[in-house]
């Protein structure tokens, strides 16, 4: 047999395999064009009854820190509430709350039924301050460093299986100031 | 009667917070069309109804009144979301070979298609071997039948 008869099945192959890899890929999880730069400059409002706002300031403390995009409205939300809870008994890093686009008296309620497990709670009343972190699907988690440059975006609620792979261990090693190997 | 039951095909009509200037406001529908919705993913700004969609259709008008150019009207979510928010990619290295791909497919394919046309086309350039006597023979017998066939 001739060599060339091999071309069209050598072709379909790599045509096979290259769209093969495309079906495991999510299309909802875009790129984010923010990982390696600082957060964008912005400043909020606290949450109704709650005393600390947030600010790009808070985030460039030299502490690492993390940041969860929520809304009362959002389902997934509450589906990694508990999570973010177990997050904060972990202690590694202050968690920051960005409220997005919420009516003021129901994040409350949320929090006071479910626990606060934010340190400071910014208020985005209309989404403007969310866009500049580039935002697009509530719920997000940021991992800051202590400069305050965005290290890791989670886009969707956190899995035990984030937390594992992917949060905790880049806040530990955020914390002992090496470099880290977690993939973002 | 029936006329009521025909689904227009309804050009999709942000109503929302339409610029008093028409030049301006054509830009910004202009821009709006070429920017993804990052929720429905396949659609525009323009043509999505998802609540982000109309933050950002917001924030393009917000920058054309400001007198930005199409480019930073553009750039200012790029900055945000990434190269992804455009609907039509950007011409640079990343994106050579998704622009130029189509093109070298048909100058390859057309190379194929030419070299197999030159090699018929000299195949049949070169006149068949003259018959030997044993199979001139065999021919004008077969014709002979052939007639006598009739």
């Amino acid at each position: 047999m001739r060599l060339t008869y091999l071309v069209p099945l050598a072709l379909f192959v790599v045509i096979g395999i290259g769209l093969a890899i495309g079906l495991t890929l999510n299309p909802r999880e875009i790129p984010s064009a923010l990982i390696g730069k600082p957060v964008p400059e912005f400043s909020l409002p606290p949450v109704q009854g709650r005393d600390h706002g947030l600010s790009t300031a808070d985030l460039k403390t030299g502490q690492p820190s993390v940041v969860n995009v929520f809304a009362s409205w959002c389902v997934p939300c509450r589906v990694e509430h508990p999570l973010i809870m177990a997050l904060k008994r972990d202690n590694l890093a202050p968690i920051h709350g960005l409220n997005y686009k919420d009516d003021p008296a129901d994040v409350v309620k949320w929090l006071n039924q479910l626990g606060d497990p934010f340190t400071r709670t910014g208020a985005d009343r209309n989404g403007r301050v969310g866009i500049d972190w580039g935002v697009y699907g509530v719920p997000e988690t940021f991992v800051v460093d202590g400069n305050g440059q965005i290290v890791c975006k989670h886009v969707g609620p956190l899995m035990q299986h984030d937390l594992d792979t992917k949060i905790r261990p880049l806040l530990q090693d955020l914390a002992a100031g090496r470099a880290s190997k977690v993939k973002c | 009667m029936l006329f009521l039951f025909v689904a227009l095909p309804a050009a999709a009509q942000h109503l929302e917070d339409r610029l008093a200037d028409p030049a301006q406001e054509a830009r910004a529908r202009e821009l709006s069309r070429e920017l993804r919705c990052l929720v429905c993913q396949n659609q525009s700004i323009e043509d999505s109804n998802a609540p982000l969609a109309r933050d950002l259709r917001h924030i393009v008008r917000e920058r054309v009144v400001a007198g930005d150019s199409d480019k930073a009207v553009l750039d200012y979510l790029v900055q945000r979301y990434g190269e992804w928010v455009l609907l039509k990619p950007r011409f640079n290295a990343r994106t050579l070979l998704l622009w130029l791909g189509p093109a070298l497919l048909l100058i390859l394919g057309g190379g194929i298609v030419f070299m197999l046309y030159r090699r018929q086309a000299r195949a049949q350039g070169t006149p068949p071997a003259a018959l030997n006597v044993d199979e001139q023979r065999r021919l004008d017998a077969l014709l002979r039948d052939d007639e006598a066939g009739k």
